[in-house]
């Protein structure tokens, strides 16, 4: 499945998940903050990628799961460079590079972007 | 007390689907004021049942449903109304089905289609009308468990108890044969 095709898909699963346009759904945009996905939304997104794409996503696959109740991993509201290291290994489709300059835990949900997205199924479906 | 918007479980195939039916009825209050006469537009009473209350109806099929397939371990709270569309309207003298499908579920939460099919008892009486398909509602749940009492998001405090599955809902289920 070639990178557009992939990305016609996941489009159509944030036009419903999210009640947004297709003409919003931009490889940049971001889930939280272009979208207005709310976290029971990413719960949704997950199912419906499943469905779209036939494979099964495990919890913490996709989206972060326990980082910012590990005080290891989150201190005085920044996640640290442990933090930073293990979510790089646990989600190789998102890019860090801006986080990093600034590691605020609040701004974790905003480094979801429809590209990440079609990242994670194109590598899902490369496996 | 929970204001309880299903009546009776027909079916229940655990970890699958829940039938349960609702029927209308006069005798309840809510119908008089929707909507009631308006003698200034020269407009005659309509009690209709008020769709969101369907939505709850579903919503609490569902709702058990869920609640069931995990022993009633969690609190299981409607998160997201994805689709909801109705018909026709549901009035006094009619029987609402609901019919909740699990799609997915793990620990996070579920996701439910359901549909919504109305008997018209005096269509049925008169004209041997059976059950008419009049919509459906597709529902998202997440699952609280009850150790996340006072960590909720946005400072909300859960009770550590299971606030979700009362008494209502479980002599709902032994009434009903479950």
């Amino acid at each position: 499945m070639t990178r557009d095709e992939i990305l016609g898909k996941v489009r159509q699963v944030l036009v419903d998940a999210l009640a947004v346009d297709d003409d919003e759904v931009t490889p940049t945009a971001s889930l939280v903050r272009d979208l207005g996905a709310e976290s029971i939304d990413f719960l949704d997104i997950v199912f419906q990628l499943e469905q779209a794409f036939g494979f099964k996503i495990a919890k913490g696959e996709l989206f972060p799961e326990g980082v910012g109740q590990n005080p290891q991993f989150v201190q005085e509201g920044k996640v640290t460079s442990e933090g930073i290291a293990t979510l790089k290994q646990r989600l190789p489709h998102v890019d860090f590079a801006d986080f990093e300059k600034d590691p605020k835990v609040g701004k974790v949900a905003e480094l979801f972007t429809v590209d990440t997205l079609v990242n994670f199924v194109s590598m899902k479906l490369d496996k | 007390m929970r204001w309880m918007w299903i009546d009776r479980v027909v079916e229940l195939v655990p970890k699958h689907k829940l039938v349960a039916v609702k029927n209308v009825s006069l005798a309840e209050d809510h119908l008089h004021q929707h909507f009631a006469a308006d003698a200034a537009r020269g407009l005659a009473a309509l009690p209709v049942m008020p769709a969101c209350l369907i939505i709850e109806g579903m919503a609490q099929t569902a709702g058990v449903l869920v609640g069931h397939a995990e022993g009633f371990a969690y609190n299981v709270v409607l998160a997201k109304i994805n689709r909801a569309e109705l018909t026709r309207e549901a009035t006094p003298g009619c029987t609402l089905r609901y019919t909740a499908v699990i799609e997915r579920m793990d620990e996070l939460g579920a996701s439910v289609k359901g549909s919504v099919d109305l008997l018209d008892h005096a269509r049925a009486h008169r004209e041997g009308a059976g059950w008419e398909p009049v919509g459906t509602i597709e529902l998202m749940f997440s699952h609280l468990d009850n150790s996340q009492g006072g960590a909720g998001r946005a400072g909300e405090d859960f009770p550590a108890h299971n606030f979700v599955f009362g008494e209502g809902f479980k002599t709902l289920l032994r009434s009903s044969g479950f």
